[in-house]
């Protein structure tokens, strides 16, 4: 089985690489699908339907065709004229520039019959509410378990019950959804903010009903995703068809607007926990009802019990159908909402039998990793001075407490394969087709294709976000790092394997007898060649060589433990997170520097997922009401904490994905830091000043 | 009014105001144009002068930019923002347009030395002012040394919101060279980022703030 060397005898692997994209980035030469701009190009735009639900009528674009600029109108982007929610893509636009589109898309005409709605997973659950599919009820209920739950109750010596509730949160990318299509007679090119260029090159087809071979997908660069770019959007197909009706490119680029409403979101929840514990903190049986609305996606998923090992257990589970934009996989989905609700649960079963609350994570975690992490990280925060102090103790009116959560998440990644080549000046060019959501996968690609190599980083160049080159899945459930490193590896091996077999042949020596490293190809008699020499001998040829993904360099199930540090203001209700302790399952980490940002980026959005973020809907008239970033907050640099991330080195383990895992137990760690802090609960996300305030009001 | 009307009624709302940004702004460009300060004062002026009827500009307008050190003729309508001048009819992509109502910072340039935002500005208001957009910064494409330290730290992730921070931190240098962590802070909180790359561009602007200082 393949194997990774250990980190004394790499140079590159293991380092703290900065990101070889970085200078195209920093200077704004990097172009991203926004930023497309192919000879001739239009610009789209789309009318969307004001309705959370609604049949369309009719439309009439005569005005809008015949306003100058104007190449192209699509009338018939919906598929069946039914809208569920407030955002569909009703009618689409190429016009010489983005406000000439807008001026047209506000010349259409739509007549629309309104039908009844439901927006809020409240209303949705309510005898009698409007249906949002007709031919289906909007709740979906399912039930799992193990173990004798009524025997796990009856041994409890302690019964703690609670609600929970977590908000809809948007992804928010920067860069919006959006694409470029080109027509090229019957072959299409398409620039796609994409966290998948195969899998939109294979749904773009099939849609457009023509050969996958003839569509070409392109992501060089973009600006996020986040779980809400994995297949292919509308948006993609309407472009194609625009650029075809237009007989020229055209881009098609989502509003801010429009990407909060209509391409994902991570669900709300309503969940209902109860926990049994004996006296001494070991838990004897958990039983929760929950919800969760995906609007018209209708998965709203829970995964109870979440991180801790129960003997008994069961849950009852609702998915709720709304008129609302469905969701999508959003880092990590139901983790957080399921972490929120469980390590509160957790948390105030230890404080109500009077025991310490990371004692008792402890006895019920059974997850060996974690067992030593949770000991890391309360050294790190200095939990054994801070579990001294009683929930709310502190005087004045600003109060500090520290509060904990956890992490479990799945998933390893398998599937990739790559291409190499080296060419007789010396140059390698490494060709994978998966796509940098600005994790640093080109850079990790050049990192592990360098170290095998024994050359510097600078020299390999890394070549991905294509569809033409070899196959790499979605980068979805951070996967991307544990499929793409092996491949690239064992491609590198095989590359290396044939300049070996060259430089023997013309030394007259046996291939085992060579090593690679420094930049030098050196005999096990002293003798040696640079690398460009090596190379070379290759004259006219080139090296060409394939490889793929192997069992043995990656590993999966990360487990993952936070601290949070909070002050909260008991008169103005605010609350700041102080200090974040961050201990992270890694692996075998490749790129120091990438790694300690993708667990920043995740404790951060953590940070904003438990402070600020809500979709807000308007029950009335079916809509958000705060589709923007002025209204939809995210965090910014006033509000980030000191963050103190460890990385937590298993490198027997291989290479694990890093993205998700880290964002899970931020708002939980960060909930049981207010309770510490103030002695009142806040069981209800996002944790808003007036929520506290209304909390403290309560106790 | 029925649920439906108001509905109705709320719609065209939504889509007049979308229309009344750029209408505000239009107004704005015509009365301003030629005018080299802006400020809260001449907003108010502005409006009572609409009143009367100031000349206003409409169809397309052929003006001179001076960007990045180079004076460049472009043809605008009176409503296209500096941003939409620079990405779609000069091709100058490194700012970029993520909001396009001012909230997010990633079209931040720099009008002369001070950061604005280039959604909020319309292109015939520029004058004879001097535009450095993230582009401008690299001279011949070399990194500057705030660049550089962006790319030594790691402050950035998926980078669609560097240009914007590269340029407002240029901004907040060029004003005060030494700024304590919280005047950073404070000099980048007009610009979002989602992959959560703050606490990387904190330490990129310390790092190149001591080393322009060490020059």
């Amino acid at each position: 089985m393949a194997s990774w060397k250990p980190y004394t005898e790499m140079t590159v692997v293991g380092s703290r690489q900065p990101r070889i994209d970085g200078p195209e980035k920093v200077t704004g030469r990097a172009k991203y699908t926004w930023d497309q701009r192919p000879p001739g190009m239009l610009y789209g735009a789309l009318l969307t339907s004001p309705y959370a639900a609604a049949k369309l009528i009719s439309i009439d674009a005569t005005k809008a065709r015949a306003l100058v600029g104007v190449h192209a109108v699509l009338t018939d982007v919906h598929p069946t004229g039914n809208v569920r929610f407030a955002g569909e893509y009703v009618a689409a636009v190429a016009a010489v520039d983005k406000q000439v589109a807008l001026d047209a898309v506000a010349l259409i005409e739509v007549k629309w019959n309104e039908r009844s709605h439901v927006v809020t997973l409240w209303d949705a659950i309510e005898e009698g509410a409007p249906r949002v599919f007709a031919d289906q009820e909007n709740v979906k209920e399912n039930d799992r378990g193990e173990g004798d739950v009524e025997a796990g109750f009856a041994e409890a010596e302690q019964i703690v019950e609670a609600e929970f509730f977590t908000q809809v949160q948007t992804h928010s990318p920067l860069e919006t959804h959006g694409s470029v299509a080109a027509w090229e007679g019957d072959e299409l090119t398409v620039w796609d903010s994409t966290q998948a260029v195969h899998g939109v090159r294979e749904g773009l087809a099939k849609a457009l009903e023509m050969p996958a071979n003839k569509v070409r997908v392109i992501c060089q660069h973009m600006g996020g995703g986040f779980g809400a770019k994995l297949g292919p959007g509308a948006y993609t197909v309407i472009a194609a068809k625009l650029a075809q009706a237009a007989a020229a490119p055209v881009q098609l680029m989502l509003s801010r607007k429009d990407q909060h409403l209509s391409v994902g979101n991570r669900p709300d929840s309503w969940q209902k926990l109860k926990l049994g514990a004996t006296k001494d903190g070991r838990c004897t049986a958990f039983e929760c009802t929950t919800w969760g609305s995906g609007g018209i996606g209708g998965r709203g998923g829970v995964p109870q019990p979440y991180v801790y090992q129960f003997p008994a257990w069961k849950q009852k589970h609702h998915n709720v159908a709304t008129n609302t934009g469905g969701a999508r996989a959003f880092r990590a989905p139901g983790r957080p909402q399921a972490c929120f609700a469980m390590e509160q649960i957790i948390d105030e079963m230890a404080w109500t039998l009077g025991l310490d609350p990371l004692e008792v994570r402890l006895l019920n975690d059974g997850n060996e990793t974690r067992q030593a992490q949770w000991k890391i990280g309360a050294e790190r925060i200095d939990w054994q001075r801070w579990r001294q102090r009683q929930p709310g103790a502190g005087a004045g009116p600003i109060k500090r407490g520290v509060g904990m959560g956890a992490s479990i998440w799945f998933t390893g990644g398998r599937g990739t394969k790559a291409q190499m080549d080296i060419l007789s000046d010396g140059t390698v060019e490494v060709r994978c087709g998966t796509q940098d959501i600005g994790t640093g996968t080109r850079t990790l690609i050049a990192a592990v294709a360098a170290e095998e190599l024994g050359l510097p980083i600078e020299a390999v160049q890394a070549r991905i976000g294509d569809s033409n080159f070899p196959f790499s899945g979605g980068s979805g459930g951070s996967t991307t790092a544990p499929s793409v490193a092996p491949a690239i590896k064992v491609t590198a091996e095989n590359g290396k394997a044939e300049l070996a077999a060259v430089v023997a042949r013309h030394l007259g020596i046996a291939t085992t007898e060579l090593t690679f490293d420094g930049g030098t190809v050196r005999t096990a008699s002293g003798q040696s060649l640079s690398w460009r020499e090596a190379c070379a001998l290759l004259g006219a040829t080139t090296i060409s060589v394939q490889g793929e993904w192997q069992e043995g360099l990656s590993g999966s199930n990360v487990a993952g433990c936070q601290f949070a540090e909070v002050e909260v203001d008991t008169e103005t209700g605010r609350i700041d997170v102080i200090k974040v302790v961050a201990v992270a399952d890694c692996g075998l980490i490749v790129d120091r520097l990438t790694t300690e940002s993708q667990v920043n980026g995740a404790i951060i959005q953590g940070v904003s997922y438990a402070l600020l973020e809500e979709r807000v809907m308007d029950a009335d008239t079916g809509r958000m009401v705060n589709a923007d970033f002025e209204n939809y907050k995210i965090l910014g640099a006033l509000e980030v904490p000191e963050i103190d991330v460890i990385l937590y080195d298993q490198p027997e383990r291989g290479v694990i994905g890093i993205g998700e895992p880290p964002t899970i137990p931020t708002s939980a760690a960060v909930a049981n830091a207010v309770f510490h802090a103030t002695g009142v609960r806040l069981r209800e996300l996002p944790m808003t000043p007036d929520k506290v305030l209304a909390a403290l009001e309560e106790a | 009014m029925s649920q439906r009307e108001l509905d109705q009624d709320q719609g065209q709302e939504e889509t007049a105001s979308a229309v009344s940004r750029r209408g505000f702004l239009k107004g704005m460009g015509g009365g301003l144009l030629g005018t080299a300060t802006v400020g809260t004062g001449l907003l108010g002026e502005e409006v009572g002068a609409a009143v009367s009827g100031p000349p206003t500009l409409s169809g397309p307008q052929r003006i001179t930019l001076s960007i990045n050190g180079k004076r460049t003729q472009v043809e605008v309508e009176p409503r296209t923002t500096l941003l939409e001048a620079l990405r779609d009819r000069l091709n100058l992509t490194g700012s970029k347009e993520v909001c396009d109502r001012g909230q997010c910072g990633a079209c931040t340039v720099l009008l002369d030395d001070k950061a604005i935002l280039g959604c909020m500005m319309l292109a015939v208001n520029v004058g004879e002012r001097e535009v450095t957009t993230v582009e401008g910064l690299a001279e011949e494409g070399e990194m500057s040394e705030l660049q550089a330290a962006f790319v030594q730290q790691d402050a950035l992730m998926c980078g669609f919101c560097t240009p914007g921070f590269v340029v407002s931190a240029e901004a907040l240098l060029r004003s005060n060279p030494n700024p304590t962590a919280e005047q950073i802070r404070q000099g980048v909180s007009g610009n979002l980022c989602r992959c959560g790359t703050y606490p990387k561009v904190f330490e990129a602007i310390e790092v190149a703030a001591k080393n322009r200082r060490g020059r």
